[in-house]
């Protein structure tokens, strides 16, 4: 079997797989969030909080609770890692440094999980389970959670009301990422990923030198790194560690847990709103994206021209030869459209058009299909978006399900557009205009250049995906990575929860025979082409600088 | 006279631009320059920014090229300009027409005007001092100085100068023809006016204010276009600005690339970065915006609508539901003989004969349409009055409810008569006739048609009377309406019929008309239920109305159009105004809103689109001197990297221009539902607005690649 057919039927198989989850699965999880029953458990959290579960909250309300929760984890886990050489299980590491523990605090919290630390030679295994991987649970959950009061405002009408926060959070944890967990580390384990308390094995090595290899509770941070799109790795190599992804049916297994939830999500929103073709029309738009973007980077990875790579049948540089060209090819595209940023093979080591679509893969907004939650949410304002323009051309004030798009919500919904080209663009130009930032580079020129622009587009879009090349765990680099992760992730949930506040609040018109109809190939096309545009027409500058200079010749 | 035929339906489209009107609006444009008022449109005021921006760089160091984009770019801001001129020109030229007919007044004021009294008190006063519920009194050849409504008298009244149409026009106290207008002048008779307007807020003073858009304020979708636009060109801004450290980076590190035009040590020229910010930010739609907004107004103004605010004609595009009144909207304002109906044993020619005999002397608008059915249908001549030898007309009276007339043929009186059929069967049975059942089937057949039965009978001397048979009055519905409804369920619109007929008769005519609904026994209170039923359900609600008991409902509805000829209460209820008087232009006032909202969102398109071409031309020519490679992108092979920038400022300006007569045309409206409407618009000005500026900047590429300096 060539490499292309290979990786065909991967794609193929995981494909299939999906689109049979997306009903059962999406179903399942429309039912954990809209359900009226609590179950002991919860309950017991709920009392334990002081929450009254049966109450709602208004879009300030919940945006508020959004942001004290985040507040508190971020502190948290700040005061976790700075105190960790007091604590149990810290394999002797010190303290970890202030500037990049706020980063890692911060990009846990903001599920982006940007890792400027080498997970097995500064993180101890307490801080491991009960720091980072309670957030890789919350931030997913916060996430979802988020979406789901967005699409409470388009289904519900004349209300304030979207939901309570603190019963989303906790069904979420508790419905659907915990069993999917336990079940999902039971079958990483059954594929070689370990699951111990060890502190290290110095074995000899072939070349007879001698080696430390760290053990711990990877395959329960694994699972939920994959299944809540977090990304961040239990070891620095991440999903190409063996330890961490042993097989080539343990990284299938990875991908689907990635794109389970943000592909069924849309299903969610279509059964809430009452209409299942809307949730499919979504589906389809991300689904357009992602194989489109899957295709290319497979296609420009395994022809790349050169001597090496045309003897080998690809680029094979960066790679684990347990994968190949092509399921990395995959893996990068699926990690970067889904804003996990986990990786199995060294986006750097790319051809440059390759690394430029996994770059494009980020800056379309993580909505291909994104994130745990914002995946949707990103998805619906730019549908929102094209509603607006689409709306017109057909002689009405704007309508998306019945709900008029408005100057209040045009304004939210810009305000979240223009938040991450800002991050992406204003950070890599401080960064290329800072002396002492411009001497992380490793590399020079355009390349070098692409390195610092992947920089900020992994962290303003919470993938967390490393282009690396640079040394990132600079003062520098720590805060303003920062700075971007958690803008980039509260501001555009602030705008959401605004949208979804005013959307509530409206009566909806009644669907006629001049309603543009949202479900339609033609709204389809017309959403992916939005997409792509505004994407293009914001980076194309910049790109034209980096990957393109370096790609084109 | 009544016609069958009433004129095609008029689409929307609009005045064509003439094109001494740019040259005329050029000092407008000029002075909308300042950036005072510039900066109200936020994408045109950053060209404006930019523009001052190159031309200090193009004193300082000039160039061909710098001195040509600078021009360029003012033109730029020139041609938006020129755009919200024209636009607003139109207006005022309508303007100066009104106010010449707001020539000053003396109004003759009555002091101690009561009703009945002849001899009250009068006085002169210039009009502009008239206060509101003064009486005043207006004869023939006299101007009526101020807004108001008749209380007394009735007048022809010519209105030509406030709508253009020169038939004078009936208005009376009591009723729904009240309302007189300032600025017109009563023709006969005299009337008693009391003033309806304060001081310097009369009709014409609005409309004057309306056309020359002096209040004009943003409406909702335009101020969500404009969130949308300012936020484009922040991004584009940003892309911009953020692009100069990267680029001095760049060209630091490719060491051996020569300085260009476009790039130096110091990164991209500012007349290069500004040039690429305004090709990027939208300034298609950003100068052309406003102008979509006046001309959408001005398009209302042809057709003799005026529109409250800018509000309501946008709310005249989403409306969902049309009440319309079935009078003069749906039918013709009479009921017309359809059908002659004969009973058993009568020759249906013979009952044609009576029915026109009878008819001759009937000045109803019914009876001379049995005169015509009668021609039409069964050939047969109208016969004047003078041709029948003794003849003695019997003329209709509410009292008989019956008309005929006494001939004499072959020496024996003949007389016949034909009315309500109550009343032509007393008049059988009263001479001695016997009304067979036949004819109460017939009778009761056309009622429940929804039609207006009339029976005929006649009685010649010496036997008894005897019924002939019936015609069958019917409301008709005026030509092409059908296929209009049909149209506007495509669109998404429901049709609800308003009558105050029985229910059989509206049902009958919503039948045949083609309308979704119909209310009917209708009285103001259910109109408004009506209304607010529709409403609650998150619809829009149109409504046509003239009376003083319209006001609520016309106040209520979204868009409420008032007819010209009604009352001031409902002129001041609605948000429109029809000139007219003309129900059926409510659904031309529909497309027009439609229209207005297609025209912004197409253009937005095409604005957004045409970014793409714009890239290819500029970021090679930037960069093509560091990174050679980036050759492969200009795909159009302009000729130099100075004049695929020019070209590209050039095209953006021209397209401006080029786009001026759409703008203040509307793009075409044809009735459609959704999807094809958005296909359609799709393809034309989003695949358009791709392909045409690769065209466009090609074409000026190769004219301006010769002029010494650019290549």
């Amino acid at each position: 079997m060539s490499p292309a057919v290979a990786g065909g039927l991967f794609i193929a198989s995981l494909v299939l797989v999906l689109v049979l989850a997306y009903r059962l699965f999406g179903d399942y999880m429309f039912r954990a969030v809209s359900s009226s029953r609590h179950f002991r458990a919860e309950r017991l959290v709920y009392r334990a909080v002081g929450v009254n579960p049966d109450g709602e909250q208004s879009w300030g309300i919940y945006a508020r609770s959004v942001l004290a929760f985040s507040a508190v984890s971020v502190l948290a886990l700040y005061l976790f890692q700075r105190v960790q050489d007091r604590l149990l299980l810290n394999l002797g590491f010190p303290a970890v440094k202030s500037d990049q523990a706020w980063n890692t605090a911060v990009s846990f919290v903001t599920n982006t999980n940007w890792q400027s630390y080498s997970g097995e030679a500064t993180m101890g295994h307490l801080v491991q389970m009960s720091g980072l991987a309670v957030q890789n649970f919350a931030s997913a959950a916060v996430g979802i959670a988020v979406a789901v009061a967005l699409v409470r405002g388009f289904a519900r009408s004349k209300t304030d009301q979207l939901g309570n926060f603190w019963v989303d959070l906790v069904r979420i944890c508790v419905r659907i990422l915990l069993p999917v967990a336990i079940v999902g580390a039971t079958v990483l384990i059954a594929g070689g990923v370990v699951q111990n308390l060890s502190g290290g094995t110095d074995v000899p090595t072939v070349a007879g030198g001698s080696q430390t290899i760290t053990g711990g509770p990877v395959a329960s941070q694994e699972v939920i790194k994959e299944f809540g799109t977090n990304g961040g790795g239990f070891y620095n190599a991440n999903s190409s560690h063996p330890f961490e992804n042993p097989t080539g049916w343990t990284n299938w297994v990875q991908l689907f847990l990635i794109l389970l939830i943000p592909f069924s999500l849309p299903r969610v929103f279509g059964r809430m709103v009452g209409d299942r073709k809307q949730g499919l029309a979504i589906a389809a738009i991300m689904a357009v994206l992602a194989i489109g973007s899957v295709v290319a980077l497979n296609a420009l990875q395994l022809s790349h021209p050169g001597t090496v790579p045309t003897a080998v049948g690809g680029a094979t540089e960066g790679t684990e030869t347990r994968f190949g060209v092509a399921q990395s090819a995959t893996f990068a595209a699926i990690t970067t459209l889904t804003s996990t940023g986990a990786v199995n093979s060294f986006h750097d080591s790319y051809t440059s058009l390759g690394g430029m679509v996994a770059m494009l893969n980020m800056m379309l907004g993580e909505v291909a299909p994104g994130g745990t939650g914002s995946g949707l949410y990103g998805m619906l304002i730019l549908a929102v978006l094209t509603v607006f323009v689409a709306g017109l051309m057909v002689g009405r004030t704007p309508e998306y399900l019945g709900k008029k798009i408005g100057a209040r919500e045009i304004k939210f919904a810009s305000l979240y557009l223009l938040t991450t080209p800002a991050l992406v663009l204003i950070g890599t130009a401080v960064a290329m205009s800072s002396a002492q930032a411009r001497a992380s580079m490793a590399n020079p020129g355009a390349h070098g250049l692409s390195e610092v622009l992947y920089a900020f587009t992994s962290a303003s879009n919470n993938n967390g995906s490393a282009f690396a090349g640079i040394s990132v765990n600079t003062t520098f680099y720590n805060t303003a990575l920062g700075l971007c992760m958690m803008l980039g992730r509260f501001l555009p949930i602030i705008f959401v929860l605004g949208l979804a506040g005013s959307l509530a609040r409206q009566t909806p018109v009644p669907a006629s025979a001049g309603t543009l109809r949202t479900h339609q190939l033609l709204f389809i096309g017309m959403v992916v082409g939005v997409t792509l545009i505004v994407v293009a027409l914001t980076y194309l500058p910049a790109l034209a600088l980096g990957p393109l200079a370096e790609g084109i010749r | 006279m009544t016609t069958l035929t009433t004129p095609a339906p008029r689409r929307v489209g609009g005045g064509l631009l003439d094109p001494r009107q740019l040259w005329k609006s050029v000092p407008d444009a000029l002075r909308k320059l300042n950036p005072a008022t510039l900066w109200r449109n936020p994408v045109m005021f950053i060209v404006e920014i930019g523009s001052v921006f190159t031309t200090v760089l193009a004193v300082a160091d000039p160039s061909v090229f710098a001195w040509a984009i600078t021009v360029w770019l003012w033109l730029t801001v020139l041609f938006a300009n020129l755009a919200e001129a024209v636009a607003e020109g139109r207006g005022k030229a309508q303007a100066d027409t009104l106010r010449r007919a707001k020539s000053d007044t003396t109004a003759r004021r009555l002091t101690d005007w009561a009703p009945g009294r002849t001899d009250a008190t009068e006085e002169q006063v210039p009009a502009a001092m008239l206060r509101l519920g003064d009486v005043v009194v207006v004869e023939a050849g006299q101007v009526i100085p101020g807004d108001g409504d008749v209380i007394e008298g009735i007048a022809s009244v010519d209105e030509s100068a406030i709508t253009g149409e020169s038939a004078p026009v009936i208005r009376e106290s009591g009723g729904d023809r009240s309302a007189v207008t300032g600025g017109t002048k009563v023709l006969s008779d005299r009337i008693v006016v009391r003033i309806t307007q304060k001081p310097g807020e009369s009709f014409v003073d609005r409309m004057i204010a309306l056309v020359e858009g002096a209040n004009r304020q943003k409406t909702p979708n335009e101020i969500a276009l404009n969130i949308l636009l300012a936020s484009l060109t922040i991004i584009f801004l940003l892309a911009v600005a953020t692009l100069q450290p990267l680029a001095i980076f760049s060209k630091a590190v490719q060491g051996f690339a020569p300085d260009t035009a476009a790039l130096d040590g110091d990164g991209v020229t500012g007349i290069v970065l500004v040039s690429l910010l305004v090709c990027l930010i939208p300034t298609t739609i950003g100068a052309l915006l406003s102008a979509i907004g006046i001309a959408g107004m001005d398009r209302l103004v042809q057709r003799n609508v005026l529109a409250m605010s800018g509000r309501a004609v946008e709310a005249a595009g989403d409306v969902n539901t049309l009440l319309l009144d079935k009078t003069g909207t749906i039918t013709l304002g009479n009921r017309q003989a359809s059908e002659f109906v004969p009973v058993a044993g009568v020759d249906i020619a013979d009952l044609a004969s009576a029915a026109q005999l009878s008819s001759l002397a009937d000045e109803t608008p019914e009876g001379r349409s049995v005169v015509v059915h009668a021609k039409t249908a069964h050939g047969l001549r109208e016969r004047g009055p003078g041709e029948l030898a003794a003849a003695t007309w019997v003329p209709f009276t509410a009292q008989t409810r019956m008309s005929g007339v006494d001939v004499e043929e072959d020496g024996r009186v003949r007389q016949v008569r034909k009315g309500a059929a109550t009343a032509v069967m007393k008049w059988v049975r009263d001479n001695g006739g016997h009304p067979s059942d036949d004819v109460g089937g017939i009778v009761d057949a056309v009622s429940g048609s929804g039609g207006t039965p009339l029976v005929v009978a006649e009685r010649v001397a010496g036997r008894p009377a005897r019924a002939l048979g019936v015609i069958h009055l019917k409301d008709v519905v005026k030509d092409g309406m059908r296929e209009r409804f049909d149209e506007m369920r495509r669109m998404g619109i429901r049709t609800v019929m308003i009558t105050g007929d029985n229910p059989v008769t509206a049902k009958a005519i919503a039948q045949e008309a083609g309308v979704d609904d119909f209310l009917a026994e209708a009285t103001p209170e259910d109109k408004m239920a009506l209304i607010k039923k529709e409403q609650e359900g998150g619809k829009l609600v149109a409504m046509t109305g003239d009376g003083t008991n319209d006001a609520p409902a016309l106040a209520q509805a979204d868009v409420g159009v008032a007819m010209n000829s009604g009352t001031s209460a409902a002129k001041e209820a609605g948000n429109m105004v029809d000139l007219d008087s003309d129900p059926t232009k409510l659904i031309e006032i529909v497309e027009i809103g439609k229209q207005l909202l297609i025209t912004r969102g197409a253009l937005t398109t095409f604005s957004i689109a045409n970014d793409i071409a714009k890239y290819f031309a500029i970021i090679p020519a930037m960069f093509v001197a560091v990174y050679p490679g980036l050759d492969t992108l200009n795909i159009m092979r302009l000729a130099s990297p100075t004049s695929a920038i020019l070209s590209a400022v050039i095209f953006n300006a021209i397209v401006i221009v080029t786009l001026i007569p759409l703008a203040l045309r509307g793009v075409r409206y044809r009735p459609g539902d959704a999807s094809s409407m958005l296909r359609r618009n799709l393809l034309v000005y989003g695949a358009g607005g791709i392909v045409v500026p690769f065209v466009g900047i090609k074409a000026i590429d190769l004219l301006i690649q010769f002029v010494p300096g650019i290549s």
